[in-house]
């Protein structure tokens, strides 16, 4: 099959390579750029595993055919943490919170909870619950994870984190 | 001179042992996207697989033609059976002593089986290429009710086996019969019915469901034609059975296969067996000499590899008037589909069912089982249960719930009227089992005091009343479940797999600055072990837990295992873990009493170290130790510091738990509310509260997708209608129920640790308890049973059989 050469920004980086019309982003992720960190869990748009930042909107990068990437600034979970090591704020809550089992799961769900808390800087529970809704996760039951968002939103904003009382 | 600050208790806290609420190291890498999961693995020259599947239930191969397939460019092979064969590896043995198609031979049997399987250069080629398989059928009659397989004019499903008498397990009644496993005194409860007051009989119906990981199965086989050597990267739970398992099917030597399990993406049972994929992946690295990847997809998941349930059980209960409990009586269908794939113990066709008389002293029981080939996918796993455990606690607990309605007793009092007593343990089972240890009574009173539950009955009965004044049309739920479970997998007088008894094994290395690492025969799929065995060993070696790396997934490196599944991973390797330290703790009490110029019996053991007796500024700490260990030992003996052990347990472990729910159901739209999930767990020794708790959530979580959505369905014609998450149900954060958790402890008097597991407890207390919940709304309607799962369908539909709606 004839390809196509695309070019995008990843993590702040330049990057490209050429692809099938039909080739899924996260493929090209994947398989040409060696970020495995975004996962496929689903044939359905289901799962969120592979979910990345792209354009400044959380995206299913199994979802998108790497061509439609084309000129996109996209950021996956390899580019959370700062250039000296330091963990995103969200990085450091899912382990402080114990917002992960398997991992599977962890990459896209910090992807999307760091989009969610850039739009809304202050989610109430609902709100996160809601937010997150379409990344699955089968170990957690959740709970952990929407209390990592929430202490990483209480950092981000400077305030103390309150454990709501169950 | 020794300083003696700090104290013991700021010693301790250093350690990070047992206790407390360590934080994951495995984190580090997972919060990164830096964990190295099957599909993260690019070697060179890697070749893709992917299958030609059946679009039938149940149908004849009249011709299987790869003319065109093998013509897409890209593709470098395909296999079909008749390819396997020229190999002997058309069909390979089941765990459960039966034998299984590995590609369709003469006939699919259920929807979605293998039928070819395409070698391609990349993943998008090999689809496409499957898809241009041709393969003509001639369609057969289907049958995927399991309580018509012994009909007399059932539809033969296995022809290959339709004149045996006999199987794995003993007679066949009929071709599509499997075995019949009976446990218990039939003549004595038989008695106990007939002079009982009050029975109930009810067909209690666990459907078939999926553990359904986030990551599918998968694997990656390099086979190395110059050095006869064969390496397997997959999602294993059990890296050592499926070395010896590929050993014995492929012929290739044991110490030339090596397996390794790297980072898995949540197993639950699914990745326990051996499948089609990992021995078509082998056979094509064989066949081309380049490694080949296969990766199943989701609808390949959910329709072909594991399921789990399919239990159709007849519960019987004999009672006084007064509701104490005489006897239970049990007759159960178990679906295994197409091929017996069950991952039990050999010797337990229905696995451990029979802890099904549960948390109560019942003096007669009896179960049968009978198993039967449906059309339906192979399988029968655990999903997060020790083997069929799950089954017989919701029947149980189902089955006293509808006796209690039926004495017209609280659920909850009825238990506690037949809960086995404290002082009855070791309480053995009128079905055999001896249960290690437990306190019932304490712990179901904790969370009835904890919930305020004669509150919540009063509040429910005036919501009754105002229902029944056309007031409110919300009904009110309130779920109990108490169950024990039987976990740890196995005493070897119990338990083996093809003859492999069923220990474990731990292999520690403490090196000379008093770091080590540790390695294992488990795995782990998301349960932190890297973590909590490392607490194991800082609190038996007082050497910090950040110093013990832990190492599981090898199987050149690792000790042989039988792996993680059925909550074994503490009962029998944390047991092994404790020996092994308690092996280098010993040889290092010789050291340090030859450097201290005392007897081994004037020391002893304070948190890190080992002190004179009396004289507790000189002493010598396991550092100190370790270092000496590799230059100061006394004459005589190896220098190094390090043991194995190989532990079989003497027992199993029985954790228990006392679970209460409350639900709002909406009678004209059959949507139920969790309003509230508190679980009491009991697990023994607690290692790491956090993971503990997490452990507790996850299994709720899924527990409750299987209670109120989840079912891997098959219509008449053999079509599985479930097969995407389009369709199974998989809660999301907006529908899961927040989780109260609790706890009580009662070590196990067996364990070195007194440690009985809990990775499954949830999932085997919380689906009867939200069953429960449902039924309990109900009940006060003349209700009785309304089967799982508790979807808004089938709510409604049980709103409306009871005249609700009118």
């Amino acid at each position: 099959m004839a390809k196509s050469h695309v070019s995008m920004t990843v993590n702040g980086k330049a990057a490209e390579g050429l692809v099938e019309p039909r080739t899924l982003l996260i493929h090209f992720l994947r398989e040409q750029l060696n970020l495995t960190g975004p996962h496929i869990g689903c044939d359905t748009s289901h799962c969120g595993a592979c979910t990345v930042d792209l354009d400044g909107k959380s995206v299913k990068s199994c979802t998108m055919f790497a061509v439609q990437a084309n000129g996109a600034d996209i950021r996956t979970i390899e580019g959370m943490a700062a250039a000296d090591g330091t963990l995103h704020v969200l990085q450091d809550a899912f382990r402080e919170m114990h917002g992960l089992q398997c991992g599977f799961c962890t990459p896209g769900m910090i992807m999307r909870a760091y989009r969610l808390l850039e739009e809304n800087r202050n989610p109430s529970e609902e709100e996160i619950r809601f937010g997150i809704s379409g990344n699955l996760c089968r170990c957690t039951g959740y709970q952990n994870i929407v209390k990592a968002i929430q202490y990483a939103a209480a950092k981000m904003n400077g305030v103390p984190f309150k454990e709501a009382a169950e | 001179m020794n300083d003696q600050t700090p104290t013991a208790a700021e010693r301790a806290e250093k350690l990070q042992g047992m206790g407390c609420k360590r934080k994951r190291v495995e984190d580090i890498r997972f919060v990164q996207g830096k964990g190295k999961y099957v599909d993260d693995l690019k070697l060179p020259g890697m070749l893709y697989g992917d299958f030609t599947r059946s679009p039938h239930g149940h149908a004849r191969i009249k011709k299987i033609d790869t003319t065109k397939a093998a013509a897409v460019p890209g593709v470098v092979a395909v296999l079909t059976a008749e390819t396997l064969k020229t190999v002997n590896l058309a069909w390979m043995p089941t765990l459960a002593g039966d034998v299984q198609m590995v590609l369709a031979d003469g006939k699919v049997l259920f929807q979605n089986q293998e039928v070819a399987f395409v070698i391609a250069e990349d993943r998008y080629i090999a689809a496409d290429a499957a898809d241009l398989v041709e393969v003509e059928y001639e369609t057969l009659p289907v049958n995927v009710d399991p309580l018509k397989a012994m009909a007399p004019d059932a539809p033969v499903i296995r022809e290959d086996i339709r004149d045996k008498t006999e199987g794995a397990h003993g007679k066949r009644k009929h071709y599509n019969h499997i075995f019949a496993w009976e446990v218990g005194d039939k003549a004595p409860t038989d008695a106990a019915f007939e002079k009982a007051d009050v029975t109930i009989k009810e067909l209690i119906v666990y459907p078939r469901v999926h553990p359904c990981p986030l990551e599918t199965c998968q694997c990656v086989a390099s086979f190395d034609k110059i050095a006869g050597e064969l390496t397997l990267w997959g999602t294993f739970q059990a890296p050592h059975v499926i070395r010896t398992v590929g050993s014995l099917i492929s012929k290739i030597p044991e110490h030339k296969i090596h397996v390794i399990a790297p980072d898995i993406g949540g197993g639950f049972g699914n990745k326990v067996g051996a499948y089609s994929g990992y021995i078509c992946a082998i056979v094509a690295s064989i066949v081309t000499g380049r490694p080949v990847k296969w990766v199943e997809d989701r609808i390949e998941n959910l329709s072909t590899t594991a399921f789990a349930r399919d239990f159709h059980m007849t519960a019987e209960i004999a009672a006084t008037r007064d509701g104490k409990v005489k006897g239970l009586r049990v007759y159960t269908v178990a679906d295994h589909g197409a091929f017996d794939a069950c991952a039990n113990a050999s010797k337990w066709p229905a696995g451990l069912f029979s802890i099904i008389t549960g948390s109560y002293d019942f003096p007669n029981a009896h179960v049968l089982v009978d198993g039967v080939y449906s059309n339906k996918a192979p399988g029968g796993v655990a999903y997060r249960c020790s083997f069929r455990v799950t089954e017989a606690a919701y029947c149980i607990e189902r089955a006293m719930d509808i006796m209690a309605q039926k004495l017209n007793m609280d659920p909850a009092e009825f238990r506690m009227k037949n809960l086995i007593r404290r002082e009855q343990f070791p309480y053995t089972s009128a079905l055999g089992w001896e249960y290690d240890s437990g306190d019932y009574h304490t712990a179901l009173a904790k969370a009835m005091e904890t919930v305020g539950y004669q509150k919540l009955r009063e509040e429910q009965r005036a919501k009754q009343e105002a229902f029944r004044r056309g007031e409110t049309r919300e009904l009110m739920g309130i779920g109990v479940a108490f169950f024990t479970e039987i976990v740890g997998a196995g005493p070897s007088r119990n338990c083996d797999i093809l003859g492999i008894a069923m220990f474990d094994s731990a292999e520690i290395r403490i090196h000379p600055t008093g770091t080590g690492i540790c390695r294992l025969g488990t795995k782990s799929q998301g349960q932190g072990h890297e973590t909590t065995y490392a607490q194991i060993i800082a609190t038996e070696l007082g050497l910090p837990a950040d110093n013990i790396t832990v190492e599981e997934g090898n199987t050149d490196t690792a000790p042989y295992g039988l792996g993680t599944y059925g909550s074994r991973s503490t009962p029998v390797s944390g047991a092994a873990t404790a020996m092994a330290c308690r092996k280098i703790k010993a040889k290092a009490q010789m050291i340090a009493a030859y450097m201290l110029e005392v007897h081994d019996d004037d020391l002893e053991w304070d948190v890190d170290r080992f002190r004179v007796k009396g004289a507790p500024e000189r002493f010598k700490t396991m550092t100190e130790l370790a270092w000496a260990a590799y230059n100061k030992v006394p004459p005589g003996m190896e220098p190094g510091l390090e043991a194995v052990n190989y532990y079989d347990p003497p027992n199993f472990t029985y954790p228990f738990g006392a679970y209460i729910c409350v639900v709002d159901v909406d009678v004209d739209t059959g949507m139920t509310k969790v309003r509230r999930f508190y679980a009491l767990d009991d697990c023994g020794t607690r290692i790491n509260p956090m993971i503990i708790e997490g452990q507790i959530h996850g299994g709720l979580a899924e527990a409750f997708g299987i209670a109120m959505g989840q079912e891997i369905h098959y219509d008449e014609t053999g079509n599985v209608t479930t097969a995407s998450f389009l369709d199974y149900f998989l809660p999301t954060a907006v529908e899961t129920p927040k989780w109260e958790t609790d706890w009580t402890t009662t070590p196990s008097p067996h364990h070195p640790i007194g440690a009985k597991g809990v990775g499954e407890s949830p999932n085997v207390g919380g689906v009867p308890c939200f069953a429960n919940a449902v039924n309990d709304a109900f009940g006060f309607l003349g209700s009785t049973h309304i089967p799982m799962p508790h979807d808004h369908w089938r709510t409604w539909t049980a709103a409306d059989k009871l005249g609700l709606h009118a």
